[in-house]
């Protein structure tokens, strides 16, 4: 430790110090935080087309679970023939949520949330409607996206 | 409350539990000694730093590796072109590994030539060379885990040695392999070594190793034995030896960072079992040595296998070197004991002869 000295230098030489410890820190840190940020793979946005099956294959009055990108969608063909598909997140908590036929509600098990076939929610806890997948339907196929 | 006492009261906090003082105190009267030697007293440091950067870098890429057959190379191809830095995190932690072996050798060549394995640090002398053998386990596993042709060639060579020793070598090929050949089970194997087992024993071997140099000091040259103390110069370990050891630290990173811009890792194709080895094939650089003096072995010697006794050769040089603290009794603590530092500088020269001729003659 230098006895006396010129407060000047000595104030210089900490402010190069810590300033140089400073950008070290950030020229680590950027880099790290920006890797541990996954990037997109675009299955997780799930912006692609996904088949849903033969629309003969889904009986009236009923539902089945799809994958969507990597989340579950619930494809339902109503008693009127129209088929309609949702993310299958219910808005509550996350659960999937499942087509019950005998109330045509779609149902979510977790806290008993029920919504209707247009995904709107009737009861229970989920604040908010299910998101509604866009249906088209080609040669019996039906596929499924994202609305734009 | 005034701001500055905020720090402050936590300071006394902490040094009531855990008696920071002591431990400044410590610091504020450890000296290095300063002579011409002085130089290499950084490298153990450096390699210190550099396996800080392993685990960083390791932890991070952990984040986005999949170990197995179908997923370890695609897993790599991911985190190199997709992941932001992932590259960089990669190029990293490969070349910061190859750093890491050549310093742990100057640090370990410096050491032996400095004398300063002598009595009383023959521990931290035999605790730096288990360091070493880790170290080497580390580069071996770790060179396996993209599972790319150059990598599960190197394996294959590799763990084939040792089923060259008679009567266990099968057993041991097989433990090694996880199987009879290198496959998935080997990836695994060699995955939990590099992540698992070996960073447990590695920081246990390290912690033991550092808390000796901090119990006996840094070593002093060996021509001061009979020095009047005022004639020893010295310099405080905090902060100047510290600061200037940070200098070294920095430049290590900088040299990182340019080889890994400059001289990327290649991914290289993926490892594919049923095809035959590619041209040049041949281990990193550090086992280049051992490689290169196998291949001069004649397939037998008298009744033994050529491969096998060359390893035998190897091991029992290691184990002769490990001990050396016990048999360089030469002069005690101050003489120059000239055979033992010849006998360094033939292994020094040995080992460059060999690793220079492996890459000319390959
Ligand atoms: S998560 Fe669906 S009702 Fe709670």
């Amino acid at each position: 430790m230098p006895e006396s000295g010129d407060k000047g230098r000595r104030r210089f030489l900490n402010f190069v110090l810590g300033a140089g410890s400073l950008t070290f820190l950030s020229a680590v840190t950027y880099p790290v935080l920006k890797y541990l940020t996954p990037p997109d793979t675009g299955a997780e946005s799930g912006n692609e087309t996904v088949s849903a099956g033969k629309v003969n294959d889904l009986a009236l009055n009923s539902g089945k679970i799809v994958k969507f990108g990597n989340q579950p969608a619930i494809v339902i063909r109503r008693q009127d023939n129209e088929v309609k598909a949702f993310l299958a997140v219910c808005t509550h908590l996350g659960c999937t949520v499942q087509y019950m036929p005998a109330d045509r509600v779609i149902w979510c098990a977790c806290h008993n949330g029920k919504y209707d076939l247009n995904g709107i929610n009737i009861s229970g806890p989920p604040p908010r409607p299910l998101t509604p997948l866009k249906v088209n339907i080609q040669n019996d196929e039906i596929f499924i996206s994202r609305e734009a | 409350m005034p701001l500055r006492s905020v720090p402050e009261k936590a300071y006394r906090w902490l040094d009531e539990r855990m008696g920071l003082e002591d431990i400044f105190a410590f610091l504020r009267h450890k000296e290095v000694p300063q002579s011409s030697s002085s130089i290499w007293y950084y490298f153990g440091g450096v390699s210190l730093f550099l396996f800080l950067v392993q685990v960083t870098t390791g932890i991070l890429l952990l984040m986005y590796y999949r170990p197995g057959t179908a997923s370890s190379y695609e897993s790599l191809q991911f985190i190199v072109s997709k992941v932001n830095f992932g590259w960089l995190v990669r190029d990293i932690h490969s070349w910061s590994a190859n750093l890491m072996v050549l310093c742990v050798m100057i640090h370990m060549f410096s050491v032996f030539f400095l004398k300063s394995y002598r009595k009383p640090r023959e521990l931290t002398w035999m605790s730096g060379m288990l360091l070493l053998v880790l170290v080497l386990t580390f580069g071996f596993s770790g060179y396996l885990l993209p599972w790319n042709q150059l990598a599960f060639f190197a394996t294959k060579v590799g763990t084939d040695m040792t089923g060259s020793v008679p009567l266990i070598g099968d057993y041991v090929l097989k433990v090694v392999r996880g199987g009879q050949d290198v496959t998935g089970a080997t990836l695994s194997r060699f995955f939990g070594l590099h992540v698992a087992v070996l960073p447990g024993i590695f920081t246990l071997v390290l912690s033991f190793h550092l808390f000796l140099l901090q119990r006996q000091g840094m070593s002093q040259p060996v021509d001061w034995e009979d020095l009047p103390p005022e004639r020893k110069p010295v310099m405080p370990f905090f902060p100047n030896f510290v600061l200037r050891e940070f200098i070294f630290w920095m430049c290590a990173l900088a040299v990182i960072n340019a080889l890994a811009v400059f001289f990327p890792w290649e991914l290289g194709i993926k490892a594919d079992p049923f095809a035959s080895a590619p041209a040049g094939i041949r281990p990193e650089w550090y086992f280049m040595f051992m490689f290169q003096s196998l291949k001069f072995l004649p397939a037998h010697v008298g009744p033994l296998e050529g491969e096998f006794l060359g390893l035998m050769l190897f091991n029992l040089a290691g184990v002769v070197w490990f001990f050396l603290p016990f048999w360089d009794r030469s002069g005690g603590r101050g003489g120059t004991a000239r055979l033992v530092t010849w006998l360094g500088v033939f292994v020094v020269v040995y080992i460059l002869v060999m690793t220079v001729l492996g890459y000319l003659l390959s």
